[in-house]
């Protein structure tokens, strides 16, 4: 249906990080959106419910983006990648795969909104300094792609940015709340802004810029927005303490979330959708 | 054979706006014609739209309907980038009787926005959620003649 961008040889040095790196950004994206779709009818007021699913539709638009660049490197069709692919192959951030909260979302679904808008906040600031990074990628394909998604994606930082700060301001339990939520997600945080074992490779061919560049430009843009809600976030609060997404470390979580959106693939995965 | 093929074009719309044509949203980038053959290249407005798959098929439907088409081809492709301001001033004016704000010409380097009200015109207008039943729409509400509307989200590479 798109445009193969096969006609562009790729150097077989080049493709191993290329696509180490376009599993992370589709991964990641897909998760996410699949526990954003998990809200629906569930958010704090009607509004918030088109918003957010509105959102996770974008989210799960870019998710097939990247699995088409994969696709198009040979990696496989875009439907099995995105349903077929076990757990230990996935390399999504553990942080995005974690539940929104005790229950199932047909029934007795007790979601922790502090942790939607946090998770989603830190997320989203971290993909935009990633796609701002990208539309300079020696990719070309990749450069495109990018340009196209940091343009949605500038409607749901302000979406994410607009509640965090209002929350964090309200004082009372919404504040106690989000800073649960806060200590959460940082402790996983680490696991987000890193990018695998071929890192210094994607970096050495242009793909992305450097790690540690993208964490410091993280840190550094939200650090204002920390000082106007009066929260001390330091570097040393980053963590990756549920495990590594990036080589295939997950929870049972993602499990479940897998076994439930391939239900339908797996009836008839030869099925044209 | 080119403005066969354009012709043709005209006639496929937006499965949700049915005033608008997918030439006058702006989303057709390229039609190319090599003998029988014709390719089209769109440009999806959001890349989540459920749309996209309906309009594919739509366009095929539409240049066969032409009859003079031996192979028919419509590739999707990101680059450019499909921007608000592509939609043609024909686009602004059938948004506008479908009873959508055809998306702002001009943002404010804060990002804010503003459109008129598409029933009376008023600029007395506010945002209720800056996203809508699509991904390319959002809710707006007119103080002026109180009736709720939606307007074309503004979309840009400067974003």
């Amino acid at each position: 249906m798109t445009e193969p961008a096969g006609n562009m040889p790729i150097d077989a040095k080049i493709k191993p990080p290329m696509t180490s790196l376009l599993y992370q950004l589709a991964d990641d994206d897909f998760i996410l959106a699949y526990r954003g779709s998990e809200w629906l009818g569930l958010a704090p007021h009607i509004e918030e419910d088109v918003a957010f699913s509105s959102i996770s539709q974008d989210t799960m638009g870019h998710a097939a983006m990247f699995y088409q660049l994969l696709a198009d490197l040979g990696e496989g069709n875009v439907d099995s990648l995105a349903h077929a692919r076990k757990t230990s192959e996935r390399r999504n951030a553990v942080l995005l795969e974690l539940v929104n909260g005790p229950g199932h979302y047909l029934s007795s679904a007790q979601y922790d909104w502090a942790f939607a808008v946090v998770r989603n906040y830190f997320y989203t600031q971290a993909k935009k300094i990633r796609m701002d990074s990208l539309k300079n990628s020696s990719y070309q394909p990749l450069a495109e792609v990018a340009l196209k998604v940091n343009m949605e994606l500038y409607y749901h930082l302000l979406h994410w940015k607009t509640w965090f700060i209002q929350l964090m301001q309200a004082g009372g339990e919404a504040r106690t709340r989000m800073e649960a939520a806060i200590g959460r997600v940082l402790a996983d945080f680490e696991g987000v802004l890193n990018l695998g074992p071929l890192a210094k490779e994607m970096a050495e061919h242009g793909l992305i810029e450097k790690e540690e560049v993208l964490k410091q430009r993280w840190l550094f843009i939200m650090k204002p927005v920390f000082e106007t809600v009066k929260l001390a976030v330091s570097e040393a609060d980053l963590a990756m303490k549920t495990g590594n997404g990036r080589i295939g470390e997950h929870t049972a979580d993602l499990d479940d979330a897998l076994s439930t959106l391939s239900e339908v693939y797996n009836i008839n995965p030869a099925a044209s959708w | 054979m080119l403005k066969t093929a354009l012709e043709a074009l005209h006639n496929v719309k937006d499965p949700e706006i049915e005033t608008i044509s997918i030439v006058d949203l702006g989303m057709v980038e390229q039609i190319k014609v090599e003998g029988q053959s014709v390719l089209v290249k769109l440009l999806p407005t959001f890349m989540g739209c459920p749309a996209l798959d309906i309009i594919q098929k739509n366009v095929e439907g539409e240049l066969g309907k032409a009859g003079i088409f031996e192979k028919i081809e419509v590739q999707f492709i990101y680059h450019p980038p499909w921007t608000s301001d592509r939609v043609t001033e024909t686009g602004r004016i059938k948004l506008k009787e479908f009873g959508i704000a055809p998306p702002p010409k001009f943002m404010s380097e804060t990002g804010e926005w503003h459109v008129d009200c598409p029933f009376c015109g008023s600029a007395y207008t506010t945002m209720d959620n800056l996203f809508g039943p699509t991904a390319c729409r959002s809710i707006l509400y007119c103080k002026s003649c109180r009736n709720p509307f939606e307007a074309m989200k503004p979309v840009s590479t400067m974003m």
